[in-house]
């Protein structure tokens, strides 16, 4: 005595969505309607557990049909199989691409190939998602590239476009694809501290400033890839270490500039060197792929931590990019030199970002707070992420500190007074 | 050549890769009709073909646009092997052909194939151009409308509501046929799949030829039905009601200008339909004059047409057919006939001789009296056909039992019956044919109009009823549960009591019947879903054997189904059942029965008395604790029941439950037709024992079984209501939330050794489980209630037992205070409408030769001629303001326009929800909440084979049915959208068999819908109450 066939079909599709987080989310039936019971589903209700396991399998059986449709969101608009209300849709949409930030910090970056699909199981042990969910993750960043892939003009516009995302969820969408585009390296220990959300804004920064598409008027070209040219133009940068005179005519900028504004000016003017050092060779570096994805590995290496060791906060590297950046636009060098304007506003752009870039990374590092905590060891850093109280959280600084120079000025006086 | 069909192909969308290679597809499009095929050019590597193909035309003759359905195959093209086919459309054009229905097909629908299902979509623009054949000897019946609806339609009145009509053709089922073993099951199910098009196009003609013979220009309740016999072939089948409709507002007036201005050829019918100015309408006695004689009776029969039409001085348009007044003797001498064709000259006398209708509501006072449910059933074996592939035998079939159905009624002193219906149960080559329906007696004032040749052709008579009835003039809340019988010459015996309304006349003390709760009638309380389920095992056996085996059991399926019932009905505090439905599914070893029906309490009826429990052995203690216990269980059973449904009667009989007078069940008290023959049986409104003394001896096995049937049904979840008529009594204020589903259980049995008690408990809990699914998965619509809740149960293998449900599930307002305002107005109207009634005469058409010998007591039949033909109305509002405009003196300026009891007002603007498909809203039932029906675009009547040989890989049984009733849904929702509708009323699955073979991984399922196409609009403000104001229709038909 059994039932052998078991369906419901409604005229309007008929979704629960709890029932759907849960087949998402990867569960068998049996272990969906446990947690629906659990839930306390059927309370107030007379139905048996067999209600609900026949309730919970049909709508299973309807998730799995419309899977296919959700492959490609533009077609469950014009489908005729199920009738479901526009609403329904987005958030059938918005859900099926939806991830958790534990998978994505384990695949970001990541080529996107079988090769990182087979080890998806150690990706699930890990963070403890079911494997199910993680493939259907993995197989939604994979696609969401591919269509973007071939596609002109503006990524997260795109993204938005074709797969009808929201605008939140098409905006980290664009942060995988460039990442998982030029591989960035982000798996490293020391890089653990680092949110998702961390790396889907230095992307946000990346694609609005370093592309081609950000370079012309985002019409043209992609956003995915990096130009090239301003890359190559990056070099050129390399004369403000290895001119000596330079050098020294640049510190002795920023050091006048810092003056009396900072606790910790003594470390600024030791460390100075080494660290202009450090970002002038990340950024003459970044022709070379292999440098491009050790972009932010880099960056935590030759700046961020000699900048904690010394017990920086993160006004303190705010105020020293700002002038640092300040001082070499004024450096005879270039003001005089036609031919290094438009570059010089290259090396800032990218500078810039690095700023922010640098900001983020040390704002989540917990040096905000004080000096004396943020002497704490680098082990410790990434558990401090996120126990520290942030005040404040990266995506506030695109709104506070614009990407002009002019703008950037303008902040800077701002920020006088209460440095000070 | 009366028709030019056109076709476009415009585009396709979403197809399938068929290259693997490229992963393109190189489509093509072949568009059949008939013999004749039109291709389109190949769009190469692309699953978004634009073809935008010239416009194909199909020159052919009118019947075989009836008969025929466009074909629209798409494929792929291959250079080097053949090319593969992607799938099928098949596009019903009868819409088209119907100047008042749609004008245009065109969107977007599935690609189907019986393999694969969908595959993607193609967008086809269909157009006929149709020339009308007046040939009087012609074989097609264009512009005949039919519904589903078993009402008549909301944007209609019936002017004439003619009678039966039926129809059946036969032909060999493709899948016995030799062929099949060396075709693909693609092919197979395709040619089935074409031949019951093709063979419900010519039932559908045939019957339109039958319309048009009587008169009328519309079939309304029409049913059609699949027999799949099997190796003595394929029977589709149908029966409905003919009526002459006529379209009511302003809107119908330019639609009907139109329309004779198209059918300009038919001179002789126009001028005497506009020419004559009838100076003496039928109304002008007017509403305070009852009219007992009839004053037109010096007419001459060949004017009573333009009689009719005279009613278009009031704005109210007439809308004559084309064919009408040719369509006469239809068929006699006819051109030659298909094979499968039948005989059209049988018997077109002898159907007229059933005074049936499939109508389940009717207009107002229409129905006089209700005496109770007719049926019959016969078993015939399949393989004694002596000619499988003409029709005659099962026409002879159905003739026995319409003729039995008929002398039930006879005895129960009706001479009509309503909510008349027709089933088959096939098991192997044991086939059961079951009818039912509800004796009644209608406002017989009668008459006939229309086609007069005809009538003098066929010798018959034109007769008029007079029901000089003492309640004529009773209240219309209670006058049709009065009991049309002599109280003295009872046909069974009754228990009959003083209405409790009028206190005048007799009224039985329950009332079961197969039409929907009459609009009028009082009732306390809401109502309920009751259903009876039995099994019976039977003897694995052949033949002859099987038959009488099955003949044997049958009595007490139906009796046992019976008891159950009313047991119910007590057990709910309830006196009367509508919309009963008793299915009897025969399996190789067991029958099934299931009866399903609304309880209400009629407050005309007496308080249902309770259940009184008796042991049999009253000295044992032990015992009589048991008894007791359950006694009480009962009790309070019944009183909660009575508190759920809101069941609050004044005079409560105290002394009712629990009473104290123990007399034994009887069952001679069951009345059994005495025609009942050795393989049929009847069954007759029965009524048991005493009313305050039902009495259950619970030593008697079968007692056990009805207790426990009785109290293993679990109540309704709170918040949530269910019945299977249109409209829940009780409830008006209904939201425009509704949700249409169907459901599907199949049930295996594996224990070999079961007992009647034990699957019985097992058939119980299957549709109570279900019902518990249903009511969880419906939760968020509540308040709502389940309306029109179909079951279909079969067997189809040896241990399986198939439950499949459609329903609409609707929520409503809690909002009392409206309920009660409503219940006013609606009651008010109901007033309104008992003042009117007396003018009422409805025409009627019926035999002299089966009519007089029914004429009620008392009545006085003379003859009339056609004057009252626009008297039939279900419309009073209508004749109030027709009467107004004729008796210029007395004006009554209120008039109420809700003659259903729904809220319905006038709206202009057709609203789509935005989204790139358009919403199409399908509901089981003949209207929407909160909507009005603007306009009809025809039948939709869709037969889909699916069959998969990968039944694992495509989700197992479910994961098969599941896809394929959506796409189903889809296929519904496609063809209506490109009628330019948004949804289809009186929606029902018909058939929805399904086969399995899990270890050759294959299945088969066959699925028949039907519903009527409509365009309606939401009523967003009340504006409405101005029934004449014309509301303008939508302006042509502009596919979304």
């Amino acid at each position: 005595m059994s039932v052998e066939l078991d369906v419901f079909v409604g005229n309007t599709t008929i979704m629960d969505q709890e029932v759907y987080q849960l087949w998402l989310s990867g569960y068998t039936v049996g272990d969906a309607v446990k947690v629906r019971m659990d839930g306390g589903v059927l309370d107030g209700c007379d139905a048996s557990a067999e209600v609900l396991r026949s309730d919970t399998m049909d709508q299973f059986r309807t998730f799995q049909m419309c899977e296919r449709l959700l492959h490609n969101p533009a077609k469950l608009a014009n489908q005729l199989l199920f009738q479901i209300p526009p609403d329904r849709q987005a958030m059938l949409i918005d859900r099926y691409y939806a991830f958790d930030d534990a998978f994505v910090r384990e695949v970001l970056g990541k080529k996107l190939s079988k090769g990182t699909k087979k080890d998806l199981d150690d990706v699930s042990s890990k963070t403890g998602i079911l494997l199910k969910s993680c493939r259907r993750q993995f197989d939604n960043f994979k696609r969401v590239f591919k269509v973007v892939e071939e596609l002109k003009g503006p990524l997260v516009e795109n993204i938005r476009q074709h797969l009808l995302l929201s605008d939140r969820l098409a905006r980290d969408y664009a942060a995988i694809v460039f990442f998982a585009n030029h591989r960035f390296e982000t798996g490293k220990k020391k890089l653990q501290y680092l949110t998702f959300q961390d790396f889907a804004f230095c992307a946000g920064e990346l694609i609005s400033h370093w592309t081609v598409g950000a370079m012309d008027n985002q019409l043209e070209d992609m956003d995915v890839d990096l130009d090239k040219e301003f890359l190559q133009d990056l070099k050129e940068l390399k004369v403000l270490i290895t001119d000596k005179d330079l050098l020294d005519q640049h510190k002795s900028l920023v050091c006048t500039a810092l003056r009396s504004k900072t606790k910790v000016f003594a470390e600024m003017e030791a460390s100075f060197k080494n660290l202009s050092r450090g970002l002038i060779n990340i950024a003459a570096k970044l022709t070379n792929t292999k440098d491009v994805r050790d972009l932010f590995i880099d960056l935590v290496e030759k700046f961020i931590e000699p900048c904690r060791s010394d017990r920086w906060v993160t006004i303190d590297v705010n105020l020293y990019l700002t002038h640092y950046i300040n001082s070499a636009h004024i450096l005879d060098t270039f003001k005089h030199q036609a031919v290094w304007n438009s570059l010089w506003d290259e090396l800032f752009k990218m500078l810039t970002d690095i700023q922010h870039v640098t900001v983020c990374f040390l704002v989540k590092m917990g040096m905000v707070a004080s000096g004396a905590s943020a002497a704490a060891e680098g082990t410790r850093a990434t558990a401090a992420s996120s126990e520290e109280p942030v005040p404040v959280h990266p995506t506030q600084f695109t709104t506070s500190i614009s990407f002009s120079f002019r703008d950037m000025l303008n902040v800077g006086c701002r920020a006088w007074p209460h440095s000070g | 050549m009366p028709g030019k069909l056109k076709a476009k192909i415009v585009a396709g969308r979403h197809l399938p890769v068929m290259d693997r290679a490229s992963d393109l597809t190189d489509a093509f499009v072949e568009v059949k009709f008939g013999n004749t095929t039109f291709k389109t050019d190949v769009f190469p590597k692309s699953l978004n073909p634009q073809w935008n193909s010239e416009w194909f035309k199909f020159e052919v003759d009118d019947e075989d646009l009836q008969d025929e359905p466009l074909q629209i195959t798409v494929l792929d093209h291959d250079t080097y092997s053949a090319n593969d086919a992607i799938g099928k459309v098949y596009i019903d054009i009868d819409p088209l052909l119907s100047s008042e229905a749609a004008t245009v097909i065109s969107g977007w629908f599935p690609i189907y194939d019986t393999i694969h299902g969908i595959r993607g979509e193609i967008n086809v623009l269909v157009k006929v151009d149709l020339f009308n054949d007046l040939n009087r000897f012609r074989q097609s019946s264009c512009g005949v409308r039919f519904f589903c609806t078993t009402s008549i339609p909301l944007c209609y009145r019936a002017v004439v509501v003619h009678g039966f009509v039926e129809e059946l053709v036969v032909n060999e089922d493709p899948e016995y046929q030799w062929i099949d073993r060396i075709r693909t099951p693609r092919a197979s199910n395709e040619a089935r799949q074409r031949l019951i098009s093709l063979m419900s196009g010519e039932l559908q003609r045939k019957i339109g030829l039958k319309v048009l013979e009587m008169g009328g220009n519309a079939v309304v309740g029409y049913l059609q039905c699949f027999d799949l016999e099997g190796e003595s072939g394929l029977v589709v089948r149908a029966i409905g009601t003919a009526c002459t409709l006529e379209k009511l507002s302003g809107g119908g007036a330019t639609n009907n200008a139109q329309h004779t201005a198209n059918s300009s050829p038919s001179k002789d019918m126009k001028e005497p339909v506009f020419g004559d100015e009838c100076p003496s309408n039928p109304l002008s006695s007017g509403p305070s004059t009852p009219l007992r004689a009839p004053p037109f009776t010096s007419f001459s029969p060949s004017k009573s047409y333009s009689r009719q039409s005279s009613s278009s001085d009031t704005d109210i348009s007439l809308t004559p057919k084309t064919g009408m007044g040719s369509g006469g003797s239809a068929g006699k001498e006819a051109g030659p006939l298909k094979i499968l064709l039948r005989q059209q000259t049988q018997t077109a006398l002898e159907q007229r001789e059933f005074p049936f209708f499939t109508l389940t509501s009717f207009p107002q006072g229409f129905l006089l009296h209700v005496a109770g449910v007719v049926s019959a059933r016969s078993v015939k074996l399949l393989d004694r056909i002596h000619n499988p592939d003409e029709p005659e035998t099962r026409d002879a079939w159905w003739e026995e039992l319409r003729q039995e159905i008929k002398s039930h009624a006879r005895a129960l002193g009706c001479h009509a019956v309503v909510g008349y219906s027709e089933s088959t149960s096939i098991c192997e080559e044991v086939c059961i044919l079951s009818a039912s329906g509800t004796a009644a007696v209608l406002n017989c004032r009668f008459l006939q109009d229309g086609c007069l040749d005809v009538l003098s052709e066929h010798s018959r008579g034109v007769v008029v009823f007079f029901c000089n009835r003492c309640d004529d003039s009773a209240p219309p809340g209670c006058g049709f549960c009065h009991v049309p019988y002599d109280e003295l010459n009872m046909p069974f015996p009754a228990q009959l009591s003083p209405c409790c309304c009028c206190h005048r006349t007799k009224v039985p003390d329950v009332l079961f019947t197969t039409i929907d709760l009459p609009t009028d009638a009082q009732v306390t309380g809401k109502g309920c879903l009751i259903q009876a389920r039995l099994c019976r095992l039977k003897k694995k056996s052949q033949g002859e054997g099987n038959a009488t085996c099955i003949s044997n059991l049958l009595p007490f399926l139906e009796y046992e189904l019976h008891t159950q019932l009313l047991n119910k009905l007590k057990l709910c505090g309830m006196n009367a059942l509508f919309g009963l439905c008793i299915q009897i599914s025969v399996g190789e070893n067991m029958l099934v029965g299931l009866a399903s029906a609304t309880g209400v309490y009629l407050s005309a009826l007496p308080s249902p008395g309770g259940i009184q429990i008796a042991g049999k052995t009253p000295n044992d203690l032990t015992y009589d604790q048991h008894v007791s216990s359950i006694q009480r269980k009962i009790n309070d059973t019944i009183v909660k029941n009575r508190e759920l449904y809101e069941i609050h009667i004044t005079e409560v009989a105290e002394d009712v439950i629990g009473s104290p007078i123990p007399e034994p069940r009887q069952r001679s008290r069951l009345f059994r037709s005495h025609s009942e023959s050795s393989d049929e049986l009847s069954e007759l409104d029965l009524s048991h024992g005493k009313k305050d003394a039902f009495v259950l001896e619970i030593d008697d096995t079968d007692a056990v079984e009805d207790l426990h049937s009785l109290l293993t049904d679990a109540p309704t979840p709170p918040g949530f209501y269910s019945c299977n008529t249109e409209i829940m009594p009780g409830i008006y204020n209904w939201t425009s939330a509704i949700q249409m589903f169907t459901s599907v259980r199949v049930f295996r049995l594996n224990n070999a050794n079961l007992t009647n008690l034990g699957l019985n408990k097992i058939f119980n809990e299957l549709c109570e489980n279900l019902l518990k699914s249903l009511y969880f998965k419906l939760r968020s619509m509540v308040p709502c209630c389940l309306c029109r809740l179909n079951f279909t149960v079969a067997v189809p293998e040896d241990e399986l037992i198939q439950v499949a449900v459609t329903a609409v599930a609707m929520s409503f307002h809690k909002d009392q205070t409206q309920e009660a305002n409503k219940a006013a107005q609606a009651h008010s109207q109901m007033k309104a409408i008992a003042e009117t009634e007396e003018q009422l005469q409805f025409p009627l058409e019926l035999n002299a030769e089966s009519a007089s010998p029914l004429s009620p007591k008392g009545s006085a039949p003379s003859v009339d001629y056609s004057s009252f033909a626009d008297r039939c109305s279900s419309w009073i509002e209508q004749l109030r303001l027709r009467a107004h405009t004729i008796r210029r003196g007395s004006i009554k300026t209120s008039s109420s326009p809700l003659p259903e009891g729904r809220s319905r007002s006038l709206r202009s603007t057709r609203s789509f929800p935005g989204s790139s498909v358009s919403v199409v809203k399908m509901t089981p039932l003949s209207f929407i909440p909160g909507a009005k029906i603007v306009k009809y675009l025809g039948i939709i009547n869709m037969f889909f084979i699916r069959e998969t040989t990968s039944l694992r890989e495509e989700g197992g049984v479910s994961g098969f049915l599941h896809a394929f009733i959506a796409e189903v849904f889809a296929m519904v929702r496609a063809h209506v959208a490109a009628l330019g509708g948004n949804a289809v009323v009186s929606y029902s699955m018909k058939e929805c068999v399904f086969m399995e073979n899990p270890n050759k991984n294959q299945a088969q399922c066959l699925i028949n819908v039907s519903g009527d196409a409509v365009i309606f609009t939401r009523e967003s403000d009340q504006e409405g109450h101005l029934p004449q104001t014309s509301h303008p229709q939508p302006t042509e038909d502009t596919p979304p």
